[in-house]
């Protein structure tokens, strides 16, 4: 870690807005760990722009959510986790597989439907997982990752391996029952799980303030005591700050922590949503002041760490990186028809 | 090196569009993620974004161009520096790719022409030979199954509502919790919903946990999990994350409870492609089946039924009786007639054969224990042998297991039948409180005396 640090900066939407973090420092990046954020947020951004894409060219089928302008959440997040530490998700959950370390190909592989994606074609880009790289999926129903994610939080502390489950959900899931059901018994049990609330404003086109009672979505976990803080998700510091302080309270034995991630997603909710629901200026008022990726690369160059020419390159290799998987996605053979019957139960 | 930009899909229904407008004219430079035109169909307008940087060499689509076909070069984009004047436009589409629509072989559907089930006649005893047998009640069968699997392996945990320190709604975890502790038998708060998805989760990771419903009905709240998240997940993550889990409790009807809490499941879950579900009739068959359920590295459904767990059956002593899920049980020999039936469907049908036995009428009983998998060739070798079949199931008619042990019967034995199959079923009604009318709700041993003299014509 750097021995500099700057004082959070809370996002202008709620600067009034009573937070565990405030009051808290944001250590600033070393060289080493702002070119590594550039790195993997900028490969998920080359990616989704190359999915949608190919959705645009009819070779992903379905729906197709881009986690477009989110990518400080999971980058932070997964920068300060521990190998082992299991991740779940709901259904934009292209991004958190390639933090987790998810081959592009693979995943590529599963939104054309080959044999070479992760579900071999069977799951599609809503449900995605990868044992190997404890990735529990990509879940297509609202709100079930949070109970089952909360189930992975309670296998680590039945087997005492001091791992932590963190288990994403948007702002739209957070009402969701089961939210409330899992918050309960997590607390309970002291149970180490990290709840990141990715508040990207919008329910598909229910923006948060029509669809929660209290927009402030950090403090849903207050009737059961579980802390909770916003932390401004357009900045990977912070998301890595915050991320470390509910890593270590969980896997101390605290029980749950929930991060409210303040973030804001660039496209529509999933591809054939237009976004009419939202102003424009809106949507380029935070491309242009709060791109997290822009964030870092200013930081970078102004640090003289790397030059913008230097940066190219980094985007052109990853590029390249992405070109290919779209390439391994469309030539990829699909699945044999035999596999229709497969892996519905294993052998007794 | 010139890149071509193609007319997008805004869904993969979508076969054409207008292209509205471009917001880059040629010769402006483009960087990715600029929005360089906006398309329009019938349902929206959409911005088209940049995702290669260079410069807008041509636009082949003029604006306001209706029914541009998706996939179709509507501009193309030249590296910086390249003379824009030379760019020849290919007159096809690029849309060359059709692997996506790749005509995939057909599978052979399930539609069997010709019987595709040989016959496989089920066992009557299966108890190992010079087996200790002492009476047991259901109840106690399915406390020591849970007790001598736990004991035997560390990653099996029960979890429900009363489960531990009330030892059991219905007494069915007594002494659990003494013997395992907190850490292993787990009260819940009464949230069926958080505590199936925690407990899928946690299966997710190898625990092996059984999840006591208090009844059926209340698993309603947790049918999402049972069923999106424990019975789908092996099959969407291509074979990698399997669900040891078992969901048990009792289901169906018990006793003046009314409607929501007298529904029997076994239709439902039976209807799901990756659930193993087991709905057994005497102790024995509980012990050994929930034994194999806790064993079986797939999510079983476990349907109990509160009015049997108080009656005593024959069971083998020993902590290794495990019987195989997915075979049914030869409960008595017969040859007029086959009468198919499973957890308390097997109480009308034994008294049935009982009284049929004093008028003439020779009965055999098959056991079906296990709902699915189904053991058909043991269905199919019995009606081979009586030629009628009359399936009892106390729940409701429609879209019933027993509709589906018809459907069967047809397609693998309709050469053998000389009369229709005949289903006796609770009536199609939810459950009435009044004492009477509850009773007129079940199905009776009269109903299937009735519907056996009806298919022997005796």
């Amino acid at each position: 870690m750097g021995a500099r640090t700057t004082k959070a900066k809370p996002t202008p939407s709620q600067a009034s807005a009573k937070k565990t973090g405030d009051n808290l420092t944001i250590a600033e990046f070393t060289q080493e760990q702002d070119l590594k954020a550039y790195h993997d947020m900028l490969l998920i951004r080359r990616f989704e722009e190359k999915a949608g894409q190919l959705y645009g060219m009819g070779l992903i089928g379905g729906f197709c959510h881009l986690y477009i302008g989110q990518e400080a959440v999971v980058t932070g997040m997964q920068m300060a986790q521990v190998e082992g530490d299991q991740v779940i998700t709901a259904y934009r959950d292209h991004g958190h597989m390639l933090a987790c370390g998810m081959e592009a190909n693979g995943v590529m592989a599963e939104l054309t439907g080959r044999e070479g994606g992760y579900s071999r074609g069977k799951g599609g880009s809503m449900h995605m997982f990868s044992k190997e790289k404890n990735f529990f999926g990509g879940h297509g129903i609202v709100g079930a990752q949070i109970s089952l994610g909360t189930g992975l939080a309670f296998a680590n502390h039945y087997n005492e391996n001091g791992k932590v489950s963190v288990t994403y959900m948007g702002d739209g899931a957070s009402n969701q029952g089961q939210v409330y059901e899992s918050f309960n018994m997590a607390k309970l049990w002291s149970l180490p799980v990290v709840y990141v609330i990715e508040n990207n404003k919008y329910g598909m086109g229910t923006s948060v303030a029509r669809h929660s009672s209290n927009t402030n979505l950090s403090e849903r976990g207050k009737s059961f005591d579980i802390p909770g803080e916003q932390v401004d998700g357009m900045d990977v510091r912070a998301m890595y700050a915050a991320a470390e302080r509910a890593l270590d309270y969980a896997r101390s034995g605290n029980g749950p922590y929930i991060l409210e991630a303040v973030t804001y997603r660039y496209r529509g909710h999933s591809m054939s949503d237009p976004a009419k629901y939202r102003a424009k200026e809106e949507v380029q008022k935070m491309k242009g002041e709060r791109d997290p990726i822009d964030m870092v690369k200013e930081r970078i160059i102004a640090n003289g760490w790397k030059t913008e020419e230097e940066l190219k390159q980094v985007d052109k290799d990853i590029r390249e990186v992405v070109a290919e998987s779209a390439e391994f996605a469309k030539t990829n053979p699909e699945p044999d028809p035999s596999e229709l019957y497969t892996d519905i139960l294993i052998d007794a | 090196m010139t890149i071509e930009i193609l007319m997008p899909a805004l869904s993969p229904t979508m076969e054409e569009g207008k292209l509205a407008k471009w917001l880059k004219s040629e010769g402006d430079s483009v960087e990715i993620g600029d929005v360089i035109a906006e398309i329009e169909t019938d349902k929206a307008t959409m911005e088209v974004e940049a995702v290669d940087e260079g410069v807008l060499g041509k636009v082949v689509v003029p604006e306001g161009t209706e029914n541009v076909a998706v996939n179709s070069v509507i501009a193309i984009l030249a590296a910086e520096g390249e003379n824009i004047d030379a760019i020849e436009v290919s007159s096809t589409s690029s849309s060359s790719d059709t692997s996506a629509q790749q005509e995939t072989a057909t599978v052979a559907a399930t539609v069997a022409a010709t019987p595709t089930v040989s016959a496989q006649a089920a066992v009557s005893n299966e108890f190992p030979a010079g087996a200790t047998i002492k009476q047991m009640t259901v109840r106690e069968a399915l406390r020591d199954a849970m007790a001598e699997e736990m004991r035997k392996d560390d990653q099996v945990y029960v979890m429900g509502e009363e489960v531990a320190e009330y030892n059991g709604a219905y007494k069915i975890t007594q002494g659990l919790l003494d013997e395992f502790g907190a850490k292993r038998v787990y009260d819940t708060p009464i949230t069926e919903h958080g505590f199936a998805g925690i407990a899928v989760g946690s299966a997710f990771l190898g625990l092996r946990p059984v999840v006591e419903f208090m009844t059926f009905n209340f698993a309603m709240q947790a049918i999402d999990h049972i069923i999106n998240s424990a019975a789908k997940t092996l099959y969407m993550s291509g074979g990698q994350l399997g669900c040891p889990i078992v969901f048990r409790g009792p289901n169906g009807a018990a006793a003046r409870v009314g409607a929501q809490h007298s529904q029997d499941y076994a239709a439902w879950y039976s209807n799901v492609p990756g659930l193993k579900v087991v709905q057994p009739y005497t102790a024995a068959d509980a012990k050994g089946l929930l034994k194999a359920a806790i064993r079986d590295p797939n999510p079983v459904v476990f349907l109990e039924n509160e009015i049997i767990y108080g009656q005593s059956f024959d069971v083998p002593e020993g902590d290794d009786f495990v019987l195989p899920i997915g075979k049914a049980r030869l409960h008595r020999e017969g040859t007029d007639v086959t009468l198919v039936s499973w957890g308390i469907g097997m109480t009308y049908a034994v008294g049935a054969a009982d009284a049929l036995a004093e008028m003439g009428i020779s009965a055999e009983i098959i056991d079906l224990r296990t709902i699915r998998p189904m053991d058909i060739p043991a269905v199919v070798a019995s009606v081979q042998k009586t030629n009628r079949c009359v399936v009892v199931e106390e729940g409701w008619p429609q879209s019933s297991v027993a509709s589906e042990v018809s459907a069967q019967i047809m397609e693998n034995a309709f050469d053998y039948l000389d009369a229709p199959v005949v289903r006796v079923t609770g009536k199609d009604v939810p459950m009435p409180y009044a004492a009477n009318l509850e009773k007129l709700a079940l199905p009776t041993v009269q109903d299937v005396i009735d519907a056996v003299r009806a298919v022997t014509y005796k």
